[in-house]
């Protein structure tokens, strides 16, 4: 009988949660805004993705096999990598450019770190930002059989007019999967709904950035303004799936939502200020590198110490 | 009015229908009994009896040692067969009274108790203590000392802990449909202790009846409150029940008693009326047998020092292979390898799984999502500490307030790479702990 029973250390159950389920319902929440992509931009988008997430699943794989590790492509993170990194390059970018970031961001930004939980930097925005320094002109053109326009953004920048509507639809130029802000919230209603992601670093991101363009961003409390702010480029997209990123955003809640505050101040200076319309993939990047800091200086306090009520 | 709880906490699949519905059944014990010597906090008893003495039902077989200790009676008739190490369910070797059961129950002459109103505090705590009354909860401290704190005109509040929030577990809430008077009573014993006390019944509501009752039984009582608590683990943990109940929080360092409180589990309290009111010792507690394994779940009454196998047995058997057993609750029990060792004080359940999730789901790199810093009750980042604990980082463990944790499991429970997290942080608070008594 003894050596039939199993014994270990209490607590004797666990959820049903696991890693490999929280990474496929990322995937899940992404498909709105890749299926969009698809139907906006055409084939060509369809191709990106696939040869994305096929480049990022396989980097992992041979990383690990000639490395003699155990191989955990089964946890569904390099898709969600993969996925997250081919909605952030242009649809007409070639298709070696999906490679050669999906190989960045696994083995550079991820796999040398030490792999899953390690990495100090979002890996899939890692790449975008080492894809857009090294390939510059391929990564901001983004023109394509759809459409030849600059991105609303730019036009924005430069002075000219945009529709609101098509904006929150997605009928404008940008990358693959952040022009469709209905989309996209889609999906993170439904990893709200899971419990997966919350609204702290979402919610404080975006309205310390609507702050920030009210104060600074030359237009006063302008909602046309405002909108095309919110609705164009990279910020739902960011807000939603990058910052939230559990492995580089801060783990205390107080830290998140400092955060977040700093992610919408950062994002607003290189929006308004800076030389390109965009600016969201490098205020996460740079907002990742100070999560240990934040987590720092916002320990919670212990029940008994203060920490009981919130 | 926002319900009476906590921040933090988890709500796993309670299990509690299975065993709940039925009357709690007496068991006869029909092997030896075997009575270790340390059933509580503190300093092993020391035995009276030798082998070859006959002893009675009621009959105190070792004494308190020392201050923090608790004496020991036989709970059958028979003789004493050995004085000898035996195993307990934490899998040490105990020394151990063991007593072959003769099967005449025959009693010793109980001593003939006055009313519990002509009773002088001392004794009344006199009696608690010779009845070698423990934490019944788990703990097992010894009970008569946390109703004799330094500044007894100072505690406000005497605190049935009723929770009963572990998974699985119903002895507490069929004990309190069972013997509601008792449960009264042995609050109305304590409340006789403190002057300036108020009892509060703290029980989860996910037992509404329960709740029912015993506001229906203290409605003329106008000391004691009944208070329905938010059903989530740990609500039954000391400081949480303090802090739902009274809104007070005290941190790992502090007492009970550093907030006016005394609280007391329900197996407790009705022992504290047994002693007092019966002047009969500890020598019964209530088992719950429960698991997908065991053929008929339901609750116990046992005599302290029956075999679990005999436990098993009279739960019908096994239906199925179980693949791993509980003793206590899922979240904070021991897994036992031998059902071959004694009922304790602190027995509160034998659980037998027939699939151990533990083993089942594999440990993997933490992915820093902060679900155990959602749930853990005592404030702390579960999965920084455990980076500490592992790496031995004694001085950021203790900075990062490693020492609050309460061991609850909260954060292994929900972790979805399955870390060990209780585990390590548990091990790294006992060797600080053993350090800092040296």
């Amino acid at each position: 009988m003894s050596d039939l029973m199993k014994v270990s250390s209490n607590p004797h159950i666990r959820s049903k949660v696991t890693t490999s389920n929280i990474m496929l319902a990322v995937v899940i929440a992404l498909l709105p805004a890749a299926g969009f992509g698809i139907y906006n931009f055409g084939l060509d988008a369809l191709i990106l993705i696939l040869v994305t997430v096929a480049s990022t699943v396989l980097t992992e794989f041979l990383y690990e096999k000639l490395m003699h590790k155990p191989v955990t492509i089964g946890d569904y993170s390099a898709v969600v990598t993969g996925l997250l990194l081919a909605l952030n390059l242009p649809p007409a970018a070639p298709w070696w450019i999906g490679v050669i970031g999906g190989v960045f961001a696994i083995l550079v930004v991820k796999m040398l770190f030490g792999g899953l939980g390690q990495n100090f930097m979002n890996p899939a925005l890692g790449a975008r930002c080492f894809l857009l320094i090294s390939y510059t002109s391929i990564m901001c053109n983004f023109e394509c059989d759809t459409y030849t326009g600059a991105t609303p953004l730019a036009t924005l920048k430069a002075g000219g007019n945009v529709n609101i509507l098509d904006m929150v639809i997605g009928r404008t130029a940008g990358t693959i999967g952040e022009t469709s802000m209905i989309a996209i919230v889609l999906g993170a209603c439904f990893l709200i709904l899971l419990g997966i992601i919350d609204l702290r670093i979402p919610g404080s991101y975006i309205v310390s950035f609507v702050i920030f363009i009210i104060l600074f961003g030359g237009h006063g409390f302008n909602p046309t303004f405002i909108s095309a702010h919110l609705a164009g480029g990279g910020l739902m997209l960011g807000a939603f799936f990058m910052a939230t990123d559990y492995v580089t955003r801060p783990i205390t809640k107080k830290g998140q939502y400092l955060y977040g505050i700093f992610l919408g101040i950062l994002t607003g200076i290189f929006r308004i200020f800076g030389p390109s319309a965009e600016g969201v993939s490098y205020a996460i990047i740079i907002g990742n590198l100070l999560v240990p800091l934040i987590e720092k200086i916002t320990l919670p306090k212990a029940f008994g110490k203060g920490g009981e009520k919130a | 009015m926002a319900k009476l709880t906590f921040v933090g906490g988890i709500h796993p699949y309670d299990g509690k229908d299975l065993s709940k519905d039925k009357p709690i059944k007496e068991v006869l014990p029909k092997g030896d009994l075997v009575y270790p010597l340390s059933q509580h906090i503190g300093a092993p008893a020391t035995a009276i009896v030798k082998k070859g003495d006959k002893v009675l039902v009621g009959q105190k077989i070792a004494e308190a040692t020392g201050f923090v200790s608790a004496p020991i009676y036989a709970t059958v008739s028979g003789t004493v067969k050995a004085v000898e190490p035996r195993r307990v369910v934490t899998g040490d070797n105990v020394m151990s009274i063991v007593v072959e059961n003769d099967g005449a129950y025959e009693e010793v002459e109980w001593p003939a108790v006055k009313p519990f109103e002509e009773l002088t505090r001392e004794e009344k705590i006199d009696m608690i203590k010779e009845a070698g009354i423990v934490g019944m909860g788990g703990a097992g401290f010894p009970t008569f000392i946390k109703l004799s704190p330094k500044e007894p005109e100072k505690i406000e509040y005497v605190i049935v802990n009723c929770a009963e929030c572990e998974p699985y577990l119903t002895s507490d809430y069929r004990k309190m449909m069972e013997e509601p008077e008792k449960l009264i009573g042995g609050l109305k014993v304590s409340l006789s202790l403190f002057e300036n006390a108020r009892g509060i019944l703290a029980v989860e509501d996910n037992k509404p009846d329960c709740v029912e009752l015993l506001k229906k039984l203290t409605k003329d009582e106008p000391k004691i409150t009944v208070k329905a608590l938010k059903t989530k683990y740990p609500q039954g943990s000391e400081r949480h029940l303090i802090y739902a109940t009274t809104g007070r929080a005290i941190n790992s360092s502090q007492l009970p008693a550093d907030a006016g409180c005394v609280v007391n589990n329900v197996d407790t309290v009705i022992a504290i009326y047994n002693a007092v009111m019966e002047g009969k010792p500890l020598m019964y507690r209530i088992v719950t047998v429960t698991g997908d394994a065991i053929a008929n779940p339901r609750n116990f009454k046992v005599r302290i020092g029956t075999n679990y196998n005999e436990l098993i047995e009279e739960a019908g058997g096994f239906k199925q292979q179980p693949e791993k057993i509980v003793s206590g609750g899922p979240m904070m029990g021991f897994g036992i390898f031998d059902l071959n060792v004694p009922t304790t004080k602190t027995s509160s359940a034998l659980l037998c799984m027939t699939k151990d999730e533990v083993a089942a789901m594999q440990p993997s790199a933490c992915i820093n999502c902060g679900k155990c810093v959602e749930v853990c009750p005592g404030r702390v980042v579960p999965s920084k500490l455990a980076d500490y604990a592992e790496n031995y980082n004694e001085e950021a463990f203790v900075k990062n307030n490693g020492m609050e944790c309460c061991e609850c499991g909260c954060c292994s429970y929900v972790c979805p790479a399955k870390r060990p997290l209780t585990q390590v942080i548990k091990s790294m608070r006992k060797m600080q702990l053993a350090k800092k008594k040296k």
